[in-house]
């Protein structure tokens, strides 16, 4: 039993940073129709952000919890304007064009900023330290759940509620909706759908940044190519909680966080992505929008 | 109020506003009617901002607008009931409303009109916290006026309210357009198929073929033109 807890919170813990992930590919995704394949990258640019941003702090000999809090709030600052300049350098421009061109772009930014972020800092695995301290009240139950794990459920958990409740009652929020629905219609009651489009993104970067310093602390390294998988994960997560809406990306992640753990725990750790790919599959058979999606639907 | 002049718009290569000269005077209802594809839609369009007009001058109380952004031109008072009528399917009632109030600041007035809309309009009050896709064809025609009224409009674009409606909720519509034209002297822009009863509605009228204005005129002279007669309203 006390395996099959174990199991159950470290899918829990998987799910949640998949969620967090999958948050901004859905949100990208419900307002401009475009899988921003670089979002990933922005994950991975938010571990490093605060990787520098810790190291320095800890040679100024500041303490630990000052540390996690400015190196998280560096990362998300600094990854949300990465946010806000991709989408301005590489699908603004082609807001008009082809579906085709825009994904091509997103794939060329994605591969740019591994490169870029492999030249500036090698291939290397670097070691990243452990920000969260162990928790007291955690030391009788360690062999089940660590405090790293914790603090990744309760963030996650935080985010999600601020950001349901900013989709629902702000107005940003509102306008955010309403330029998912429909876009012209839109502009034509007065929203500046340019900032609402760099909101998204702004705000997509920063929880994958956030989701990027939780797992290196989490982990213990990071290197350029951790963004990569992570990204393709989180992004069948949102397929597969119906891309375009965001509790879909919640549930999609915990689903496909379970179902990892699950088959990790009790089948064979070997085959840990064929066997989230085939459910995928399997999931997209019967409901094709996903678990949660929505079929357009069109009054005349 | 509105002046339109030499105006041309494209739709990618294809030429579809030719010349187009509109001139619209403060508390009037014009009309402009014509054939499906005429160009009546894409005339909206262009002063609105969605499809930026390629040359010609639009002026808005003497100011040129041509080349502003949309939010920009709806922020100046210029407000559009777009052709089928776009109410936001996910939002309900009351959020489409506050869309349409989206630019304004005064939250305590926008308050006070909402429920003056819900006073016009009962059904709707009904519904407030329903899904507007879930409402019937006539229901989201009327709140897709309200939503542009939520703006306090001084000029406000209707792109065929009476389309794919039943002949007793088009009368009611038609009834609102007027009185919302005399009520707060709201300028109104009324395009239309059913060119019987936008000339009947209407002070003046312009008639559009293939992109170009053929005639211009007021509603009674307009209704009583042989071609007119012959081409839009079947007599």
């Amino acid at each position: 039993m006390e395996y099959f807890f174990e199991i159950l919170l470290g899918g829990l813990t998987r799910g949640s940073i998949y969620a967090l992930i999958a948050l901004g590919y859905t949100m990208v995704y419900g307002i401009i129709g475009l899988i921003n394949f670089a979002h990933g990258e922005v994950y991975m640019i938010g571990a490093f952000t605060a990787l520098i941003a810790a190291s320095v702090l800890t040679l100024m000999g500041w303490n630990q919890v000052a540390i996690i809090v400015i190196a998280s709030v560096v990362a998300v600052i600094y990854s949300s304007c990465y946010g806000f300049t991709i989408e301005k350098l590489a699908y603004k421009p082609l807001r008009r064009a082809p579906r085709l061109s825009a994904l091509i772009s997103a794939i060329g930014m994605s591969l740019f900023l591994q490169n870029y972020v492999l030249l500036a800092q090698t291939s290397n695995f670097l070691p990243f330290p452990n920000l969260i301290p162990e928790f007291e009240f955690l030391k009788p139950y360690q062999h089940m759940i660590s405090s790293s794990e914790i603090v990744i459920i309760g963030t996650t958990a935080v985010v999600m509620v601020l950001l349901g409740i900013m989709i629902k009652c702000t107005k940003i929020g509102k306008a955010m909706r309403a330029t998912a629905q429909d876009r012209d219609m839109a502009m034509l009651v007065g929203i500046d759908v340019n900032r609402v489009i760099s909101v998204t993104f702004v705000v997509g970067s920063a929880t994958a940044a956030l989701g990027g310093v939780l797992v290196a602390s989490h982990v213990g390294q990071i290197n350029f190519y951790m963004g990569f998988i992570v990204g393709i994960k989180a992004f069948v997560a949102a397929v597969l909680g119906g891309i375009g809406s965001i509790p879909g990306a919640v549930l999609g992640g915990l689903v496909l966080g379970w179902t990892e753990s699950f088959f990790t725990g009790y089948v064979s750790s070997d085959y840990e992505d064929v066997f989230a790919f085939l459910f995928l599959v399997f999931i997209l058979i019967f409901r094709p929008a996903g678990i949660l999606g929505r079929s357009e639907t069109e009054k005349v | 109020m509105l002046k339109i002049v030499g105006l041309n718009s494209y739709y990618g290569n294809i030429h579809v506003l030719k010349d187009v000269n509109i001139d619209i005077s403060e508390g009037e209802i014009i009309t402009l009617i014509g054939a499906n594809g005429a160009g009546k839609t894409t005339t909206l369009m262009s002063i609105s901002g969605l499809v930026p007009p390629r040359s010609g001058e639009i002026y808005f109380e003497g100011k040129p607008i041509q080349g502003m952004v949309p939010d920009k031109i709806v922020s100046l008072g210029i407000c559009q009931v777009p052709e089928g009528r776009r109410i936001f399917p996910y939002l309900t009632v009351t959020e489409n409303l506050d869309m349409g109030a989206f630019l304004r600041k005064d939250k305590r007035v926008v308050k006070n009109d909402m429920e003056h809309i819900f006073d016009l309009f009962p059904l709707l009050a009904e519904r407030r916290r329903q899904a507007g896709g879930t409402l019937s064809g006539g229901e989201q025609q009327m709140l897709a006026i309200s939503r542009a009224l939520m703006a306090r409009p001084r000029l406000l674009f209707l792109d065929e309210p009476s389309l794919g409606l039943a002949p007793l909720v088009i009368k009611q519509i038609f009834e609102i357009i007027t009185k919302i034209n005399k009520e707060s002297n709201t300028t109104i822009f009324l395009v239309e198929q059913n060119a019987n009863l936008a000339l009947k509605t209407a002070h003046r009228g312009y008639v559009m073929e293939n992109g170009r204005i053929t005639l211009s005129d007021s509603a009674e002279n307009l209704f009583s033109n042989e071609a007119v007669k012959k081409a839009y309203l079947g007599l």
